[in-house]
């Protein structure tokens, strides 16, 4: 079903968390709420499943305006960030509450929660309790528990903030897989521009309780509407009011005159990427971003004074 | 430090509680086999736990709402009425007692019109009921509030978006959720209501054979030189108390096995 958010506004006493919030997410699609702490990204994630209540505005999903509507009828799944498990029940009763409370008959409970737990590779953990399961496996089990009622939009408060790296790299392209698979109408929210740039279909960038941009992971990092989205999505060097992608910045050969001067500060090879921190002539500080081959090829080492060709800056007009 | 905390608790509970125990056998096991059935004894152990089998599910019911109001609700005056219920703590009970007289006694706002209808409140078991609730009402709601805090609001909202409507929301996540808060405040109002003297003793005058609770009987064997038949019931309701905090502990370990948290 196709979520719909019309000229939302939510006040915290005196903090503003949203202001006149419009987003649209069309059927079937893997939308990110991407942008810093204190964005409002959050805030209008629980305002779609109805665990809050705008000052203003609508929420409409499907072609039902469910703004007055409590949580429990809107037919959302929601996943929290730290997965809100009932503790006191197993991982069976945690995924069958949904239709538990639904009064399904038992039989059909258990066939359903047996299908789920083998989607979410939960297999054979049907009755451990929460405490006895990893953070990846609690957040599969939120997953299962949140799709068990067959909701028609899935919302997830940064799924995958509170994993270690690697396991949150798996989870994100299983997530992926899952979604071609089930095509539920998915938002998720994150503060991690690589995460939603990876992850989802379309990225909605807010800050400061507004949206700055929204479109797919290319538009944003290619034609950036401003600098926080800019700056935000993808690496930035800023040059007064100017801006420039450090891989753009092009190290040449040698010092032949035809760039500008500058001196190698350092060099930090981080794997493929190799990062060059540069001090041109006037003394501005800059990092060009280069591949581990470029940077044998040149031979870069610090205190080398070499030239280098900068792109036409973008400037944003304020 | 260890030796000060054990030597301190010795002196002030566990010699003169042995030495109620000591002095209830001192003379074999005929005299207390006597105190034991005599009638009264036997009438003031029976209302005695009447009394706690209607006080404590009252203030269980409403400590846990009054708790669930306090934690989760958003209302003007939230921080005075936290104040109120701690009242009780705050008050003697003989004051409880001589108020509650003011009010539901003959000559009270509330007796007079109550009378009319035949219902006695004062001098009986209802007025010894509301003494005995009003002296152990904060327990449950004090005990339970901080679990409430910690459990936070996550998994009930879980619930909620999963289609639980706020009752079924109640007794299978928050109550689950809450319980040793609720098991621990159960066991310190039964505990208290079953020693209540003074409110009761002021409310319910004392009719031997007819409003005396265990404590009062306690008192009226001292005053009578049955020292055999004060003690006898002193330890009594020593071993109710100890049966009380015994059947939390199997419950709580009984549970927690089966439910690792």
């Amino acid at each position: 079903m196709a979520i719909e958010v019309r000229n939302v506004g939510k006040r915290f006493g005196d903090f503003v968390a949203l202001e006149d919030v419009s987003i649209r997410v069309g059927d079937g699609a893997l939308t990110a709420l991407l942008g810093p702490s204190g964005s409002g990204k959050s805030t209008l994630l629980r305002i779609i499943a109805g665990l809050e209540v705008p000052d203003s505005g609508e929420v409409v999903i499907g072609d039902q305006d469910v703004t007055h509507d409590p949580a429990r009828t809107r037919g959302v799944g929601f996943v929290f960030q730290h997965y809100a498990p009932f503790k006191n029940m197993t991982v069976h009763d945690n995924v069958g509450f949904g239709l538990s409370v639904r009064k399904r008959p038992k039989a059909e409970i258990g066939e359903r929660v047996a299908e789920l737990l083998s989607l979410v590779r939960l297999d054979g953990l049907a009755e451990r309790y929460p405490s006895q399961l990893s953070g990846g496996q609690l957040q599969r089990m939120a997953l299962a528990r949140a799709l068990a009622v067959q909701p028609q939009v899935l919302l997830l408060d940064e799924p995958f903030g509170a994993l270690d790296a690697q396991v949150r790299g798996e989870l994100r392209e299983w997530l992926r897989r899952l979604h071609d698979e089930i095509h539920v109408t998915t938002v998720f929210v994150t503060h991690d521009q690589e995460e939603a740039m990876e992850v989802a279909e379309q990225i909605v960038v807010m800050n400061h309780g507004r949206i700055e941009q929204a479109g797919s992971p290319r538009d944003l990092y290619e034609s950036p509407t401003n600098e926080f989205v800019m700056s935000f999505i993808g690496p930035v060097n800023r040059i007064g009011d100017a801006f420039l992608r450090p891989h753009d910045i092009q190290i040449l050969p040698e010092s032949d005159g035809s760039g500008t001067e500058a001196l190698i500060e350092r060099v930090v090879h981080l794997g493929f990427e190799v990062r060059v921190e540069l001090k041109l002539h006037d003394g501005r500080d800059i990092w060009a971003q280069v591949t581990r081959e470029e940077a044998q090829q040149l031979e870069l080492s610090e205190g080398q004074i070499l030239s280098v060709r900068l792109p036409a800056p973008r400037v944003f007009s304020s | 430090m260890r030796s000060i905390a054990l030597g301190y608790l010795a002196l002030l509970l566990l010699a003169p509680v042995a030495m109620i125990f000591y002095r209830t056998f001192e003379h074999g096991l005929t005299p207390v086999w006597n105190s034991v059935t005599a009638p009264n004894a036997q009438h003031a152990f029976w209302l005695s736990l009447e009394i706690v089998a209607i006080a404590v599910p009252l203030n269980t019911a409403f400590g846990v709402g009054m708790a669930l109001l306090l934690e989760r609700g958003r209302f003007w005056g939230k921080g005075l009425l936290g104040v109120l219920i701690d009242l009780p703590f705050a008050i003697s009970p003989v004051v409880v007692g001589l108020a509650l007289v003011l009010v539901y006694g003959r000559t009270g706002w509330f007796g007079n019109w109550l009378a009319g209808h035949g219902i006695q409140v004062i001098f009986s078991v209802p007025g010894m009921v509301l003494a005995t609730a009003v002296v152990s009402l904060p327990f449950v709601a004090r005990e339970t509030i901080p679990v409430l805090r910690e459990l936070g609001t996550d998994s009930e909202q879980a619930a909620e978006t999963l289609g639980a409507s706020a009752w079924q929301t109640f007794w299978r996540v928050t109550l689950p959720g809450i319980r040793w808060g609720v098991v621990y405040g159960v066991v310190l109002t039964t505990a208290r209501a079953l020693g209540e003297f003074g409110a009761v003793s002021i409310v319910s005058g004392r009719i031997e054979g007819q409003t005396q609770t265990l404590p009062l009987y306690v008192q009226d064997r001292f005053e009578n030189f049955d020292s055999t038949g004060a003690y006898t019931a002193a330890v009594v309701l020593a071993l109710l108390a100890l049966a009380t905090l015994l059947a939390m502990n199997l419950l709580t370990r009984h549970t927690r096995r089966r439910t690792p948290v």
